[in-house]
């Protein structure tokens, strides 16, 4: 039974999140003592930025800048500078664990042998009363390439279930579907190194400055050569601030106003008709489906002066070179897929693909977002970006394995869906590994209620993650400076982790776990052959070979040697790939790019009498994700210590609402209590709220279950709510409370 | 390969900058996006771990983002030194204004109070005023600041003038005027134009319409 052994409360008095607020032996540790740099990557969002970690014996003490690797210089974020505090963790699990309501925290310590055996006994158990789809697994892509590709073998060959989804699924699937659909491939357009050459550079629903600070540097560089900055984003963010055009628009309107500035584009004759003769095709019906999308009714439908979108396609369409970036905001919407496709069109349109300082691309949100959702751990997808549904794909990489094609389980469920199977009673078990998903999913409530209907459930995880509370059996993974592999950046770019410190304790690699399963499941002949991360790395090349998302040429050596290679590279000799579409080839079967026709619709929840505001949850720049790690981080957390309810002072003022005040926020799922921010710097008719935290603190008991019918992303970015005036409260705190934390052996607040 | 069109051009820093004598440590707060790398990277020197001499401070939350990244202006006649009682902020031949020094600060904040900039901060936990030393252990090393090495979006910048010019916009400033005082800094600020002279700190600027003024046109100006 997947429930809490004891209070939410007894198990943060003893796993966490506490706070590190100092490395391991204190401020005033002797820096001679350092052994040994070790250069590697950020551990967190899909820039990857490089970084030397400091190292002592077997800790990680502290960080030094990369100077030399070309994404980043030495620029880091502050999550990148303080990353190296989840290391020697006073939450750190170094034992595995099972649920014992009786122990002191909820959890005894067990040996390796009572962990795995139990765990293979409840897989065995399960699958022969229910069969093995009714085991799943979550996995997560803060993993690395070839952890990804070891899960995807694992799931399909060693539980043999087809149920196999992952946290991608709330991040990239919208903006994947899109550029498979229309450009044949799903990867950043350009190498980063594209946007200084840029003459345009146009932000949709991309808050780079917080969600990928050092992109905010090649922005940059190209205004320093006289770029214009177009910025489609509901509120002022710290890039938008000086931009040349501020599209300031209604949640969910995207495909609105992106489908105005086509119409824009084609009514002025902006548009390359050469280029979308010689290299595209569906262009007609996709101006059919803006025929009336003018900028004065575009103005009705978002909010955004007429003006200011004749503005920014004049910039767009006028100019030689162009880059656009989105993000999440409109991706996250039951729109994503449409928004994606609507910014191709813009792209295809003005034939800005496959030219230096030209793209369209998305801004990959999670650390391996790119590599993961290549490799294995998406439900529909085999090694290489291969279609688990394709009689072909599914035949060679079952030559590959080694297997019969038909021992390769088809398509799974994704994410959303597989709680919604728990409660359907088609899923009985789980196993789940660096993914949080109870504060990463929309409606809490109702994922919360899934995992206590599961018969068993499983987690691998180095900290025990709100999620990780209701596990059965809790088996110590590795953290990412752990263990070696590769990654693959935002950008394309094969990356090399590597290795500083063994894990603690009596903690294990994650892919040594699970080839231990594997082999108790009585699958070992399928894996034995893995003595290193190299070993996967390897066969993911041959797997990978002649693929959508081919790394064949990609080595090891190659990684370290060149600075990252980026894919595709389908031979050793090939440089790798860092313009995609060059002389206007796509990757589709005929070589074309396509154009969508999208034509607008409604969020699936829209505001009404009852509900007259709109939510839209986003990111700070000092905090990660679900918070598992960053919530952890002493000094991350001074930065930016709770959720704050953004709230313009119009619709403040009509509740009573000052800065700081309580308020409560309730929409059809739920409700919840914090403070407000009171700002110019959001719609009116809009707040927002960071969705980092967990328990009463989360965003995600608010936000909708909607999903993009095509990518099944949920509708994060677009709720409805009503909002409510509790009393006063303490000013809200900024970062100008930081203070100097003096006592180097505290570990919390509480013990201070 | 990057090139020096789109890349910085940098290789290693510290080989750069070791010896030259015409590097410039450069502030433009209209590029700062207030993330605090700054100052979480200030905390990680050597010399002063665990706390950060610089801040970051928000203009004015309420009506924008617009933040600003703290750092010691290191003037060529510091008030801040004047004013101490103590004796206790020196001024190296570099030009560069050190923090205060223990034993002799003895937390009165007059420099809290003298400095125009507002950059010294007095702290309690310690009983001493702390600020910005522009890296001196990194710096006399040929090492960019630390702030201005992990800076993500190059609001705070170190390198040398003709590497400036190259490579940004704008033109360099190190004068300003407070009403009747003229003070002079090591640390440059951005301009669009020097031709003006001192930046006059108390005048507002020219009042034209700007979108930020009102981002989402509830005055009915787009």
């Amino acid at each position: 039974m997947a429930t809490r052994p004891v209070t939410e409360e007894a198990l943060v008095e003893r796993y966490g999140p506490h706070l590190n607020l100092a490395p391991p032996g204190g401020w005033q540790r002797d820096g001679d003592e350092v052994d040994r740099l070790v250069r590697t990557h950020c551990c967190f969002c899909g820039q990857q930025c490089s970084l030397y970690l400091k190292v002592a014996g077997n800790e990680v003490v502290g960080f030094e800048p990369d100077y030399a690797f070309p994404f980043n210089e030495g620029k880091l974020c502050p999550k990148g500078v303080k990353r190296y505090l989840q290391g020697s963790h006073p939450d750190r699990l170094h034992d595995p664990l099972e649920r014992d309501p009786d122990a002191p925290g909820g959890f005894r310590t067990v040996t390796w042998e009572r962990a795995l055996s139990r765990t293979v006994d409840e897989i065995q158990r399960i699958q022969e009363r229910y069969g093995n789809d009714a085991f799943a697994m979550l996995s997560g892509v803060s993993l690395t390439n070839e952890k990804s590709y070891l899960i995807g073998k694992f799931a399909r060959l060693a539980l043999g279930t087809a149920n196999l989804d992952y946290n991608g699924r709330l991040c990239m699937v919208s903006a994947g579907a899109a550029n498979k659909k229309s450009l044949g491939i799903d990867r950043a357009s350009n190498a980063w190194d594209d946007i200084p050459r840029a003459e345009v550079i146009y932000l949709a629903g991309a808050n780079v400055a917080e969600c990928a600070p050092i992109t905010t540097s090649y922005i940059w560089r190209a205004r320093d050569h006289g770029a214009k900055l177009i910025v489609q984003d509901p509120r002022v963010t710290p890039i938008a601030r000086t931009a040349d055009v501020f599209l300031g628009l209604k949640p969910g309107t995207d495909s609105a106003l992106l489908g105005s500035v086509l119409h824009v584009l084609i009514a002025r004759d902006w548009i390359d008709h050469a280029f979308i003769e010689a290299h595209t095709e569906g262009f007609d019906a996709a101006a059919e489906a803006v025929r009336d999308y003018t900028p004065a009714w575009a103005s009705q439908v978002t909010g955004v002066p007429a003006n200011r979108i004749f503005d920014a396609a004049e910039l767009w369409g006028t100019s030689e070179t162009g880059m656009l970036l989105h993000a999440r905001g409109i991706e996250h919407q039951t729109k994503g897929v449409e928004n994606v496709m609507a910014c191709i069109n813009l792209g295809l349109a003005t034939g800005k693909y496959g030219r230096p300082g030209c793209g369209v691309t998305t801004i990959t949100g999670q650390g391996n977002g790119q590599g993961g959702r290549e490799h294995g751990h998406k439900c529909d997808q085999l090694p290489g970006n291969r279609d688990i549904t394709n009689p072909e794909h599914r035949a060679y990489i079952a030559d590959v394995w080694g297997c019969a094609e038909s021992e390769i389980p088809g398509k799974g469920l994704t994410a959303q869906e597989i709680i919604e199977a728990i409660h359907a009673d088609e899923i009985k078990g789980l196993l789940s590994i660096c993914f949080n998903p109870l504060v990463s999913l929309p409606d809490t409530a109702h994922t919360r209620a899934a995992l206590e209907k599961l018969e068993f459930y499983a987690n691998i995880d180095f900290f025990l993650s709100e999620t990780a509370q209701f596990a059965d059996v809790v088996l110590a993974g590795s953290l990412h400076e752990e263990d070696e592999g590769t990654s693959t950046s935002a950008e394309g770019r094969v990356i090399k982790i590597n290795q500083a410190i063994d894990p603690p304790g009596n903690a294990r690699k994650d892919w040594q776990i699970l080839l231990e399963i594997a082999r108790r499941l009585g699958r070992g002949r399928y894996f034995d052959h893995f003595v290193s991360t190299q070993d996967m790395f390897e066969e993911l090349r041959v797997a990978s070979k002649g693929g959508a998302a081919d790394y064949y040429g990609v080595t090891w050596q190659r990684v370290e040697d060149e600075q990252g290679v980026f894919w595709p590279c389908p031979e050793i000799g090939h440089p790798g790939t860092r313009r995609l579409y060059e002389g206007g080839r796509f990757y589709t079967p005929n070589g074309r790019g396509r154009f969508n026709a999208v034509s607008y619709r409604d969020p699936a929840e829209v505001v009404d009498d009852e509900y007259p505001i709109w939510l839209t949850t986003g990111r700070v720049v000092s905090q990660y994700l679900s918070g598992t790690q960053t919530r952890r981080i002493g000094p991350l957390v001074t930065q930016y210590p709770e959720p704050l309810l953004e709230i313009h002072p119009q619709l403040a003022d009509r509740h009573g609402i000052a800065d700081g005040d309580l308020v409560r926020v309730t929409s059809r799922r739920n409700s919840m209590t914090l403070p407000a921010r009171v700002v110019t710097t959001i719609r009116p008719d809009t707040v927002f709220i960071p969705y980092h935290w967990a328990g009463a603190q989360a965003a995600n008991q608010l936000t909708n279950r909607a999903l993009d019918p095509v990518s099944k992303i949920p509708e994060y970015k677009v709720s409805t709510v009503r909002i409510e005036r509790l009393g006063e409260r303490r000013a809200v705190v900024d970062s100008r409370d930081t203070r100097l934390y003096t006592d180097a052996n505290a570990t919390s607040p509480r013990e201070r | 390969m990057e090139d020096a069109a789109t890349g910085t051009g940098r290789a290693d820093v510290g080989e750069l900058y070791a010896g030259r004598d015409d590097v410039v440590f450069v502030i433009d707060q209209s590029r700062c996006i207030g993330c605090n790398a700054c100052v979480a990277a200030c905390a990680e020197c050597g010399t002063h771990r665990g706390e950060s001499m610089i801040h970051l401070e928000y203009v004015d939350r309420g009506s924008t983002v617009q933040t600003a990244p703290m750092v010691c202006m290191h003037c060529e006649d510091p008030t801040c030194a004047e004013v101490c009682p103590a004796d206790a902020i020196k001024q190296n031949e570099d030009g560069v204004v050190q923090t205060s020094l223990k034993p002799r600060c003895i937390g009165c904040s007059n420099c809290v109070n003298a400095c125009p900039f507002g950059v010294p901060k007095y702290m309690a936990e310690i009983d001493q005023m702390m600020k910005c030393d522009m890296c001196y252990d990194r710096t006399s090393e040929g090492l960019a600041p630390m702030c201005a090495t992990v800076c993500p979006s190059e609001a705070l910048w170190y390198g040398t003038r003709e590497e400036f010019t190259q490579r940004r916009q704008g033109q360099l400033l190190s004068d300003w005027d407070f009403g009747n005082a003229h003070i002079t800094t090591k640390v440059a600020t951005v301009v669009t134009d020097r031709e003006p002279g001192p930046l006059d700190v108390l005048l507002g600027r020219e009042p034209q319409f700007r979108w930020q003024d009102d981002p989402f046109a509830l005055e009915g100006r787009g």
